[in-house]
């Protein structure tokens, strides 16, 4: 009971954090960078490549800070590297939460 | 006089537009596609021209597209990443065929006598072995495992690698409906494979080990062996956002040219000892090194964040010798037949640029849909393409 809890505050906490949010043209620079660099091995569409897939279903029972530590310092030993020089933490996390609410398409 | 100028002006015309109607017979050795990645399309282009003939749409989720062409130069078998296999044709601009055939694709080959297609998937893994005339399924490999590198061998043999079981196989197609397979252990984590010209050396490049795995396929009963063993020396890697590409074999004389993982390197071996002969520095972590078709130089692009560079190697210095910004995230670069031109995809300026391999002068630039691969017919005639 006590996981979910602070996971859901968690949650919480990073949505009521509008100070810590990117603003909207480094969220879209943030966008592309998912759809496109991210996409080389996850797929554009997020459907999965090299990577699993990263769509809201594939990620609907995964951890919030695990999947953005993930983001930030990488899996070892796999393919998936380290984002922290290309994304700050709180930007990790603002990916996360739009990958898994599903991500945006990019405008054209 | 007027009323004969108005005459021969409306016949003029007439003959016009017959000819735009009917269009003159022309070959295909100077067309190639451009994929349009984001719009699930191809770009149909003409080397002699530099330009855009035309475009074909359709063809589903292209975000790691390749293709191959049929060996009279006229189709083009796209393979996108959503597992659809289309089969354009490049003369007549439409597509002839398309099958899904997979949940997640990565690419193909087509065969040495242009019969059979052949597609590598990662989900469910596996090859699956098309007709190529008509893209009728005739059999599968199953793999349990993401299937990377293939590439087309003499005798309608395939070899390709297994990402998760760190295996080579070698599946004998002679029989198309009949598979045969070989499997050979080959090392951790292998992210792509080629082989030589001649069609002899298979090699995996390893992502999960320093070092590449080598098959002579001439003789396969000696198994597959690891050459450039520990390049990295055990130092710590630099990060890797983007996996390189082992198409095309960059080949010079006795050398050729990797890229190394990891390391901001190109690196070079002895194609006699199969010994590293050296390693040159370079902007970023390499994602294709290519050989321009003479061996002379050697392109490569890198990884993001250092997608705006290309650098270029003079084979005899043994040392970079220019260094472009030809535009904003290159993903590709193609050769025209006798490579006195590559053509570089720029995704995020929406160009493909042309480059004069002597001068380095940008010759042409033409827009294009966040283009990735480029890929010219003369491909059809080149054993691994
Ligand atoms: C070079 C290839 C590559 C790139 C580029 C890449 N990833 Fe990954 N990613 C992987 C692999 C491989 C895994 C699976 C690791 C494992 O086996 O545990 C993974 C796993 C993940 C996971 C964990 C998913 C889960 O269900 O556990 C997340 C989240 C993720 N990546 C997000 C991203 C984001 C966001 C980016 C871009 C900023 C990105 N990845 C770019 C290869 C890549």
């Amino acid at each position: 009971m006590k996981r979910p809890l602070v996971f859901l505050a968690s949650l919480l906490l990073a949505g009521a954090a509008p100070a810590a949010e990117p603003d909207a043209a480094r969220q879209r620079e943030l966008v592309r960078l998912v759809r496109q660099d991210c996409g080389s091995c996850h797929g554009m569409q997020l459907t999965g490549g090299l990577g699993m897939p990263l769509t809201a279903a594939a990620l609907k029972d995964r951890p919030f800070e695990g999947l953005v530590a993930t983001v930030v310092y990488g899996r070892p030993g796999t393919a998936m590297p380290p984002w922290r020089s290309i994304v700050s933490e709180p930007e990790a996390e603002w990916i996360v939460r739009q990958l898994m609410n599903g991500f945006p398409e990019e405008p054209r | 006089m007027k009323r004969t100028l108005a005459v021969l002006s409306l016949l003029l015309a007439a003959g016009c537009a017959q000819t735009s109607l009917r269009e003159e017979p022309r070959g295909t050795g100077d067309l190639g596609i451009v994929i349009e990645r984001a719009d699930g399309r191809v770009a149909v282009v003409d080397t002699t021209a530099r330009a855009v003939l035309g475009r074909i749409d359709g063809l589903g989720d292209l975000s790691h597209a390749s293709a191959v062409f049929s060996r009279d130069g006229r189709y083009a078998y796209v393979f996108g990443r959503d597992g659809g296999l289309t089969k354009v044709d490049i003369l007549l601009r439409r597509i002839d065929r398309r099958v899904m055939q997979a949940g997640n694709s990565i690419g193909g080959s087509i065969s040495q006598d242009g019969r059979i297609v052949v597609a590598q998937n990662y989900e469910p893994g596996g090859i699956k072995v098309f007709d190529a005339a008509t893209l009728e399924l005739l059999s599968e490999v199953p793999t349990q495992s993401k299937v990377v590198g293939l590439a087309d061998l003499s005798g309608n043999r395939f070899a390709y690698a297994l990402f998760d079981k760190g295996e080579i196989w070698v599946t004998d197609l002679s029989d198309p409906r009949r598979p045969r397979t070989q499997k050979f252990p080959a090392g951790r984590q292998p992210y792509d494979g080629l082989v030589t010209p001649d069609g002899r050396h298979y090699m995996a490049g390893l992502f999960g080990e320093d070092g590449i795995a080598l098959l002579d396929t001439w003789k396969p009963e000696q198994g597959a062996r690891k050459i450039l063993e520990n390049y990295g020396k055990g130092q710590e890697k630099l990060p890797v956002f983007k996996m390189p590409h082992l198409r095309g074999w960059a080949v010079a004389g006795n050398q050729a040219y990797l890229p190394a993982i990891g390391r901001h390197e190109v690196l070079v071996v002895d194609k006699a000892s199969w010994k590293e002969s050296g390693r040159i520095k370079v902007k970023g972590q390499p994602v294709f090194v290519m050989a321009r078709p003479d061996g002379r130089q050697i392109w490569v692009n890198f990884a993001f964040p250092d997608n705006g560079w290309v650098q270029v190697i003079d084979t005899l210095k043994g040392e970079v010798v220019q260094t472009l910004q030809p535009g904003k995230a290159i993903l590709h670069m193609e050769f025209t037949p006798r490579g006195e031109h590559v053509w570089l995809s720029a995704r995020d300026d929406h160009t493909v640029s042309i480059y004069d391999t002597r001068s380095f002068e940008r010759v042409a630039t033409l827009p294009a849909q966040s283009p990735s691969g480029i890929f010219f017919t003369s491909r059809a005639a080149r054993m691994g393409f």
